[in-house]
């Protein structure tokens, strides 16, 4: 013990291991309260871990849920059309153009003085649903649907969050009393929701093929819209990972520099037949 | 005036006007460096090096920030979208000033490990000390200009602690706010001393460096330079071991910035600010929880509310460590010879962490109970256990000079050198 606690480094791993497990006793001891929920399947995400990149077609799928499914009342406002072309989901200019013509966007002030619609240009940003937050308020029960942007970034453990958000709705269980005007989710806390479940088999129709279930497309969404909150997660992971190879081998240089330049700390005496030349070098062969 | 003659006229001619090539020619090879100096003495370098990153990202994060309440967070989502390399700026900013907490946090306990604060090395703790309050601030200022729920509410509550000051509070918080409420003006001038204090911990920086110079490093065994086999130059030995320090926290830094960003930030910061929804949970991040636990810990005193007295108690918890070279009575600098004072020493390490803790949860029930003993403790340590401790304790012995125990117990290099005639 008295060895141990002798090296301030070692008595400091010591104690970070203690205080680590720490919490976890005790919120073990206090999770005895509350109702039991089983989690739900999680999906494998493509874009999980430090090799993990965003899958294409399922971002491609993810977009489709999400003007289709979502887009109704949940804006994407830093979003823009032209950063699709991003997502390598094989749209190229011309397909960017016309898919953001299909929505309209507010411009102006033209000549007369007035505001007028357009359709979206590449440079715009995904169109809102509604005009503002007063709008959309007044179109949903005073709810403001949240905006979809950085919906993954701002919940913990984000993508999961959405997915058993999205796959969470069903019949409240026996004994428990529906509240008017809201909607039971299992994995919600709280389990009472504003929002109805979006999604509904077969609420989109994929082009590949794919069945669209309500887990399918949960899956999806929540793929595309990781993407949306981190569009320079690939990148970001594949310059991170040379970054770090980089760094690696460079430290070990500087460990084995360190230790090469401190073998040599004895140095000679001055007139010592092994102290090198007159200008002072070292004779480092001495050794 | 160069004393030293060069080689190359047009460095002796440079050397003559402005001794630049003298100065690093003496800091270099002539200041002496403990040779004893063991890998907890490199964080101060790597404190300097990440306060310069900082610099530079924030630099180029201030070139496309917009300190405005209604495009702060907008505009920062355009840095991390659109501007080149944003991404990058802003995540090396981000995880850069936690992990210049972290350093710094290193830093001050092996100074108080080693009794680095002791004469004649007062003033470089003292300035240490200052460096890390003005840090606070920084951070502080800097959170709130992300302009998400945590900032917005973060900001709200801390600045509200001013309303506790007697009789002025209210007037120094609008002061403060430039308004009734935090909004623009608050905003701008955070930004504007977030961008200005930096400069201001560089100023300090130097003046520590200085001080440290003059007394020069302290080590593991805290005993004094005494002959010239006890110390080293600084290059290339301890150029050399700093490199390998930098090289680990590169390293470190890069698997943060580039592969988990985000893990040491609230989620939550990335809702915009609403100042009409306060956030269930009012989080500061991780390296403010131990003040947040103190704040929320103190209740009411009687003579003062517990507001003003947890204001006291949490801006006091750093300030204290000023009062450490003058309560630590004992002659002995090193925990290594100081066996009931290492003791305490862990304690103190493992109380701040449990503060910490106690800081990320609700203070209710059993939280509660451990946050105001944690407290208690916090500030006894260096009221009352450090004085007494150093009073008391008898400490092993100390050698008396830094080679000594390195003569004595030869390590098999340092013996083949000697055996090959050369002098240590």
């Amino acid at each position: 013990m008295r060895a141990l606690t002798r090296k301030p480094i070692t008595t400091f791993l010591v104690l970070i291991a203690f205080i680590a497990a720490l919490p976890a006793v005790i919120a073990n001891a206090a999770s005895t309260d509350g109702e039991e929920i089983e989690p739900p399947d999680l999906p494998d995400w493509s874009f999980s871990g430090p090799f993990g990149r965003y899958d294409q077609a399922a971002l491609r799928r993810g977009l489709q849920v999400y003007v289709e499914g979502c887009w109704d009342c949940h804006s994407l406002r830093h979003v823009a059309y032209r950063s699709l072309s991003a997502l390598g989901i094989g749209y190229g200019p011309e397909d960017i153009k016309a898919f953001a013509a299909d929505f309209d966007v507010v411009d102006g002030p033209d000549e007369t003085g007035e505001m007028y619609e357009r359709p979206a240009r590449p440079s715009d940003r995904f169109a809102a649903p509604y005009p503002n937050k007063e709008a959309a308020r007044a179109e949903n029960k005073g709810m403001y649907p949240p905006d979809l942007s950085l919906i993954t970034k701002a919940r913990k453990d984000g993508a999961n969050y959405l997915y058993s958000m999205l796959i969470g709705y069903t019949d409240p269980p026996a004994g428990v009393e529906p509240v008017p005007g809201m909607y039971y989710n299992k994995y919600v806390p709280g389990h009472f929701t504003g929002m109805n479940a979006p999604l509904l088999d077969n609420l989109v129709e994929y082009d590949d093929g794919t069945e669209a279930t309500v887990e399918q497309m949960s899956q999806d969404v929540t793929e595309f819209l990781s993407w949306a909150a981190d569009p320079h997660m690939n990148e970001r992971k594949s310059l991170g990972l040379r970054v770090v190879i980089f760094l690696v081998l460079l430290t070990i240089m500087f460990i084995a520099l360190k230790k090469e330049v401190w073998s040599h700390l004895y140095t000679p005496p001055e007139g010592h037949p092994e102290s090198g030349d007159a200008s002072g070098k070292p004779a480092r062969e001495a050794k | 005036m160069a004393s030293r003659r060069w080689n190359n006229g047009l460095v002796q001619w440079l050397d003559d006007r402005f001794p630049i090539v003298s100065a690093t020619h003496h800091q270099m090879y002539e200041y002496p460096m403990p040779r004893n100096l063991n890998y907890w003495w490199n964080f101060g370098s790597l404190a300097g090096i990440v306060l310069v990153i900082l610099i530079f990202s924030g630099v180029f994060l201030a070139m496309q920030y917009q300190p405005s309440v209604n495009y702060a967070f907008d505009s920062i989502e355009r840095i991390m979208r659109d501007v080149n390399y944003g991404w990058l700026m802003r995540y090396m900013h981000q995880t850069g000033s936690s992990l210049f907490f972290a350093i710094v946090y290193i830093h001050i306990f092996r100074g108080i490990y080693y009794g680095s604060y002791k004469s004649p090395r007062e003033l470089t703790w003292a300035t240490g000390v200052i460096i890390f309050l003005t840090m606070m601030a920084t951070a502080f200022m800097g959170y709130a200009l992300v302009w998400g729920q945590m900032s917005f509410w973060a900001a709200t509550a801390i600045t509200n602690l001013f309303t506790a000051i007697p009789l002025v509070g209210e007037n120094v918080t609008t002061w403060l706010w430039g308004g009734y409420s935090i909004d623009n003006p608050t905003l701008n001038r955070f930004f504007a001393l977030h961008f200005l204090f930096p400069f201001i911990i560089f100023a300090i920086v130097v003046m520590h460096l200085i001080a440290l110079h003059t007394t020069r490093s302290n080590n593991p065994l805290g005993v004094d330079l005494k002959s010239r086999q006890d110390w080293i130059p600084f290059h290339p030995y301890y150029t050399v071991k700093d490199a390998v320090g930098v090289g680990v926290f590169a390293t470190v830094f890069a698997i943060l910035v580039f592969f988990m960003p985000d893990a040491l930030s609230e989620p939550e910061n990335y809702i915009p600010a609403d100042p009409l929804v306060t956030p269930e949970h009012l989080v500061p991040e991780w390296y403010f929880l131990p003040y947040y636990a103190i704040l929320r810990a103190v209740p009411d005193m009687g003579f003062m509310s517990a507001k003003l007295a947890g204001v006291i108690a949490m801006f006091g918890a750093p300030m204290i460590w000023l009062l450490l070279p003058w309560v630590d009575r004992s002659p002995v600098r090193s925990a290594t010879f100081r066996p009931i004072h290492r003791f305490f020493f862990w304690v103190l390490v493992v109380n701040c962490i449990v503060l910490g803790w106690c800081g990320a949860n609700v203070p209710e029930g059993i939280y509660l109970i451990i946050s105001r003993i944690a407290t208690a403790y916090y500030f006894l340590h260096f009221l009352l256990v450090i004085p007494v401790v150093s009073l008391i304790e008898k400490p092993r012995a100390v050698p008396t000079s830094i080679a000594k125990p390195i003569f004595e117990k030869p390590t098999p290099e340092f013996s083949a050198a000697v055996a090959a005639g050369q002098r240590p």
